[in-house]
């Protein structure tokens, strides 16, 4: 285990390195190509030269080497990397600087993405399960079909649908009757509420998951029924175990470690979905940065929270391949 | 004799259409077909996808006019519901919903389309690249497909397009396709490494081959399978991922119309009553996604014999 660690750690410099370089070169080949966002921002109206300059200087953007298209800028890289070991990620178009508007809303990305993480993994688990073990009956079917179509249906799509059916045909009418509780009709808000920071973030979190869930039980279904058909399942029936321990025990054990490789590449599609779904649900978290930054053309916020995000994402999965070899003895000793 | 002949020519015909019967000489592609077409699902993924490309390439046998042309819409019609004449309504500028959506659609297919067929080319000659030489070859492949793993799709994506101040159907497949061709040269470079085992490649070898007869003779033939089912699947989530970038607001910009570009527009107006102007682009955006989806799922059951 210890040098499948010291490996796996090693392995992960230069991924990171390699990652942040990705997203440096891009970006500047194309500043490079199709010229500076501070310019774009002005569009026909454009400000003295000097004010144009001042800006340049403020977001980092005055290295001559972006004016050279195909230089791939290594100094400008290695500063970068250096501010960001400082915690330095850039600042907004007003000035505000983009870790401190990060640390203040990621509490509540967090809350959400673990409302997600928590749906998508207990209610997949659980539905592929009871698809797995009744192959080709009625409640097979029906989860094969359901997810097929959850599958189709892109966030922004099951969001808005949502917001409509849910919040406003369902939730709307339960917050205002008299008989339901509360917390009831905040589990289904169209929007978030500070008095209610865990339940009003409820059907975000479901709608971020929902396309995951679907992937989930697809996987556990295809790989219970792989292993349920495998030597070892029949050895265990022959010993005369019950069935419950066989499934429970000896196959679901296997058969989620796909699901766990799964997680780990879904932590991405959350952190991207979850700019949709905080977009729509106006919930003010580290998504609707990024959602408003868009909104109103501010290049350095988006560089700023995709490089933190990227980050965040390289370093969760790493933590879900260290756990995915506690759980997969074969992986340990490669 | 000649009626033997005769016979045993008729014979072999009726062994090379075995694909219809059910001959136990099939070829693989004929095993494939003949499970296509037993397949309900398959019929009907397929004739969605022909009826939306149909309506991607020729808009105009559904829709006789383009909501772009001068007078398509009136203001005066802005958000007016559907009606028994105008069962789709009139969109948020008062344009007709349905041309609306039919003429959006192709917006969002040459995207998919220009990006599965981008993915595959770089996808196959990497993937193939990797799992053929091996070695260093496969050691610089994987590591830079590594890389661009790191990056999250859609946060990638952003970036790169908010800094672009034109978008257009180029921009957002070049950015789609410098993302997105990682997964196609893990799966070529994983079914690459188990057809080179084979032992028709090993023969070719001794015969004397050279490595780009054997790979495109033997090999390609023999793994370009999963890549197949994986770009039939990619057709329908670049769809997708092409309408959330625009939904998002940093795809297609007005005045194009897009499938993305009307839900963004619904919407901001739902709450005020009008669903429909939700409804019915969402409902294409689905249907059309879910008809890639399914044509991949379908062949996917058919070309792996595991799953039968």
């Amino acid at each position: 285990m210890g040098r499948y660690v010291a490996r796996r750690l090693i392995q992960f410099i230069p991924v990171i390195l390699g990652t942040l370089f990705l997203l440096h070169i891009l970006t500047t080949v194309t500043i490079q190509v199709v010229g500076d966002p501070v310019r774009a921002l002005f569009g026909e109206n454009a400000p003295p030269a000097e004010i144009i300059q001042q800006l340049q200087v403020q977001y980092g953007l005055d290295d001559p080497c972006l004016q050279q298209t195909g230089n791939p800028c290594f100094g400008l890289f290695v500063d970068r990397l250096g501010q960001y070991m400082q915690g330095d990620f850039g600042t907004n178009y007003r000035g505000r600087s983009v870790s401190e508007l990060f640390l203040e809303r990621v509490g509540i990305t967090l809350r959400m993405q673990f409302i997600a993480l928590a749906f998508e993994i207990v209610v997949g688990i659980f539905i592929g399960v009871l698809a797995g073990l009744r192959k080709d009956k009625f409640i097979d079917n029906l989860v094969r079909i359901t997810t097929s179509v959850l599958i189709a249906v892109p966030v922004f799509v099951a969001g808005s649908l949502a917001v409509l059916f849910i919040g406003l045909k369902i939730g709307l009418p339960l917050r205002e009757s008299e008989w339901a509780p509360e917390w009831l009709g905040q589990m289904f808000q169209v929007g978030y509420n500070p008095e209610y920071p865990w339940l009003s973030l409820f059907l975000p979190g479901i709608v971020l998951g929902s396309f995951s869930l679907a992937a989930i039980a697809r996987l556990t279904r295809t790989s219970l029924i792989e292993n349920l058909r495998s030597d070892y399942v029949r050895t265990a029936r022959a010993k005369g175990l019950t069935t419950r321990r066989v499934v429970a025990i000896h196959t679901l054990r296997n058969s989620l470690i796909p699901v766990v490789t799964y997680i780990g590449i879904d932590l991405g599609l959350l952190l991207g979905g979850s700019l949709v779904t905080e977009g729509i649900f106006n919930v003010p978290g580290i998504g609707l940065l990024t959602f408003q930054a868009i909104q109103s053309n501010d290049t350095p916020v988006i560089l700023g929270v995709v490089t933190v995000l990227t980050i965040v994402f390289l370093i969760s999965s790493l933590l879900v391949d260290l756990l995915y070899a506690a759980l997969d003895p074969r992986i340990r000793y490669e | 004799m000649s009626d033997i002949s005769a016979a045993s020519a008729a014979s072999t015909n009726v062994d090379s259409s075995g694909p219809e019967g059910s001959g136990s000489n099939r070829t693989l592609w004929g095993d494939v077909r003949y499970e296509l077409f037993r397949s309900p699902v398959f019929w009907i993924s397929s004739v969605l996808v022909f009826v939306i490309l149909l309506m991607s390439f020729f808009p105009w046998i559904f829709a006789s006019t383009s909501p772009n042309e001068a007078g398509a819409c009136e203001l005066i019609n802005a958000r007016v519901k559907p009606t028994w004449d105008k069962p789709f309504g009139y969109t948020a500028a008062g344009c007709d919903m349905w041309s609306s959506l039919v003429w959006g659609t192709g917006k969002s297919v040459n995207v998919a389309i220009l990006t599965t067929i981008g993915t595959v080319i770089l996808g196959v000659v990497s993937g193939t690249a990797a799992g053929w030489f091996g070695g260093l070859t496969d050691t610089i492949i994987s590591r830079v497909t590594d890389i661009f793993f790191g990056l999250p799709f859609l946060l990638g994506a952003i970036v790169f397009l908010a800094i672009f101040p034109t978008r257009n159907i180029w921009t957002i497949s070049l950015v789609l396709i410098l993302l997105g061709w990682t997964s196609l040269t893990r799966v070529m470079r994983g079914s690459v490494l188990a057809t080179k085992q084979k032992d028709f490649v090993d023969a070719a070898r001794a015969l004397g081959a050279s490595d780009l007869f054997i790979i495109r003779k033997h090999v390609l033939s023999n793994s370009i399978a999963p890549v197949i089912v994986l770009a039939t699947i990619g057709l329908g989530s670049y769809i997708g991922a092409e309408a959330t970038l625009t939904f998002l607001g940093v795809g297609y910009q007005r005045p194009t119309v897009s499938w993305g570009l009307l839900v963004n527009e619904g919407q901001n107006l739902v709450f005020a009553g009008f669903s429909h102007l939700l409804i019915y682009p969402c409902a294409f955006i689905v249907v059309t996604v879910l008809a890639f989806i399914l044509l991949g799922d379908v062949l996917r059951d058919a070309l792996d014999p595991r799953s039968r």
